[in-house]
């Protein structure tokens, strides 16, 4: 089609081509106003200081600066974020994949497992939150409680700054049913015919796992990456909600910070600037886990 | 989505699979020994499970306390008596009944608007010839990985300018130009119909559009209701928004209006956590029946809840 110049084409085609552009109009639309207009203007806003009530002022790479050079606030958010995705992603992917293992074995009732491990993925992170304020208790909450009665002095979780990250950490590892899911459904599309294959040749439980399972799950687990670490680097309600970034901003999520500059104090040059760090960064890790890609990730038509 | 559609008899083989093991298991003398090891396996899951359920039964355990109860040393699993009235009072306490309704409003607009756009956007792609379509979906595929947040200020200025700050019409109105996720999913669903049923229908005279809305569309209820399940869900669950364009107690969603009272009424959390359960119900719900829906959107695009 797009050799055919538009003079040079039949009215058919003319008419398709019409038929297409109308059919694609709200997503361009949609395109041009909600993502590339915002996205511009947001890089641009990164050079002002704006209040939002007096027109943005040129500022230059000052806020760029102010960042890297003297914002003590900005390294620690990052820090803790950064912190996040490292103990975050390690639990959840041994978890998932521990989990999908379990549920994929072919014995009656796995439905019924899969639908209770899956039910935290679907609650709201206002309500997780609030519940896990709940248990994480440091007096009368459930699970110290239950660590009491293993002789065991739980810790001040949420109120502590040394825990706290790692509780929004465990907090994650209970939604963990949700990637579970992904695995799963990447476990039951390796052949069957390989592992009989492998039987046949004598290769044992260990083997088939590390040989078979693990090289042929490595696509879903790429995918899985990916995703599950852009949603760490955009950790929100947790800080919001049970501690406000802190003890001590042992908790300050970088969207938190975000939040706040923008949405409180009404820096909106500042922030923009903020933003635009936070995808960059995003965008240079996802290239970072894609190049590595080549390594670890098997094709089975390779 | 011909993820979900396979799920099906995937999961009847599964169980057919079993059972045929079972006999020739059974034949070969060794069932002692693999239903031992079901029995470990069984084990392990329940365990896990209970540990799953634990943070859900002790929001629910608390839900039926006294106040006097939710502190007692040591706490007890199961109240001594049950106050269900708990949950009366949850919703006097809270606006608990209004901001539920505020949020199925967001919810039911989001649904419409996503079923008025994606449907029209997801043929063009998949069945309509023009220039440059390629690079337009390599462009719409790209959009998919830009983190919301870069936007939001932007966004939020035009909003504000528009004085549409404090209405629903932020939270409601990009649903109307489609959702990239689902223009995807459809546009794969589309691409697996036959193209035959186009082609005679258009031979018997129908034009483009009668043939999406009644050729196609009538064919994609599976992939309609994984759109449904999950707007709801996304929109239930939204936080960052709400909280950044309301500012009216009253027009808050629940999500915003529980983190609201989060502190405000820390002593009573037998309350709070009714009234937390109540937030998460419909979600619970829509999930129990939906679940095919909502495991097969995963399994074949990898949404999250």
């Amino acid at each position: 089609m797009a050799t055919a110049t538009w003079r040079t084409a039949k009215p058919q085609a003319r008419r398709e081509a019409i038929e297409g552009y109308i059919s694609l109009l709200p997503w361009m639309i949609g395109f041009v106003g909600f993502t590339a207009i915002p996205l511009a203007a947001s890089v641009y806003l990164g050079f002002t200081q704006w209040n939002i009530i007096e027109p943005p002022q040129w500022i230059g790479l000052d806020n760029y600066v102010r960042m890297f050079t003297r914002d003590p606030l900005f390294w620690q958010a990052l820090k803790v974020t950064l912190g996040f995705v490292a103990l975050s992603l390690p639990l959840k992917l041994v978890f998932g994949l521990g989990l999908a293992l379990l549920l994929n074995l072919k014995i009656p009732g796995m439905n019924f497992f899969r639908t209770v491990f899956y039910i935290p993925a679907v609650i709201s992170g206002v309500a997780v939150s609030l519940m896990w304020m709940w248990l994480l208790q440091p007096d009368t909450g459930v699970v110290n409680t239950m660590l009491y009665f293993l002789g065991i002095q739980g810790p001040n979780w949420f109120w502590d700054p040394n825990w706290a990250l790692p509780s929004v950490a465990m907090m994650s590892v209970w939604k963990v049913g949700g990637s579970a899911v992904i695995y799963l459904a990447g476990l039951q599309n390796i052949p069957a015919h390989l592992y009989e294959a492998a039987q046949i040749d004598g290769a044992g439980r260990w083997a088939r796992f590390w040989r078979i399972t693990l090289p042929l799950l490595t696509p879903t687990l790429f995918f899985q990456l990916i995703i599950e670490m852009i949603d760490s680097f955009k950790v929100f309600t947790e800080a919001f909600v049970i501690t406000q970034g802190g003890p001590l901003k042992a908790t300050y999520f970088y969207l938190l910070y975000f939040y706040e500059e923008a949405f409180q104090n009404f820096n909106m040059g500042y922030a923009s600037a903020l933003a635009l760090v936070l995808t960059i960064i995003i965008l240079l890790a996802t290239v970072f886990v894609n190049y590595t890609s080549k390594r670890w990730v098997f094709y089975e038509s390779e | 989505m011909s993820q979900s559609k396979d799920l099906g008899p995937l999961i009847a083989a599964e169980a057919g699979d079993s059972r045929n093991r079972a006999i020739t298991s059974a034949i070969n003398g060794v069932t002692a020994r693999r239903w031992l090891g079901y029995g470990a396996v069984y084990v392990v899951l329940t365990a896990i499970a209970i540990v799953f359920m634990i943070p859900l039964l002790w929001m629910f355990a608390t839900s039926l306390k006294s106040r006097s109860e939710i502190f007692a040393w040591p706490p007890s699993w199961i109240p001594e008596q049950p106050l269900w009235s708990n949950y009366a009072m949850a919703f006097e306490k809270y606006p608990l009944a209004r901001f539920m309704m505020n949020t199925s409003v967001l919810v039911i607009f989001n649904i419409i608007g996503e079923l008025l756009a994606v449907p029209l956007i997801a043929y063009g792609f998949a069945r309509l010839n023009f220039p440059f379509k390629r690079v337009l979906f390599i462009l719409m595929l790209s959009t998919m990985m830009i983190p919301g947040q870069i936007k939001l200020i932007p966004l939020y200025s035009i909003y504000s300018r528009l004085g549409l700050v404090n209405t629903y019409v932020p939270l409601v109105l990009p649903a109307f130009f489609g959702n990239p996720f689902f223009i995807f999913l459809m546009v794969q669903y589309i691409r697996t119909i036959p193209r035959d049923l186009d082609e005679a229908a258009r031979i018997d005279g129908a034009g483009t559009w009668t043939i999406l809305y009644r050729i196609i569309l009538p064919l994609c209820k599976p992939v309609l209701a994984v759109m449904i399940v999950f707007t709801f869900l996304w929109v239930w669950n939204d936080f960052l928004q709400p909280l950044i364009y309301l500012n009216d107690f009253y027009s808050y969603p629940i999500s915003v209006g529980l983190a609201f009272f989060r502190g405000r009424y820390s002593v009573e959390w037998n309350l709070f956590m009714a009234a937390t359960l109540v937030s998460i119900l419909p979600v619970l719900v829509l999930y129990f029946f939906a679940q095919r829906h909502l495991i097969g959107g995963i399994a074949s695009l990898g949404l999250k809840g």
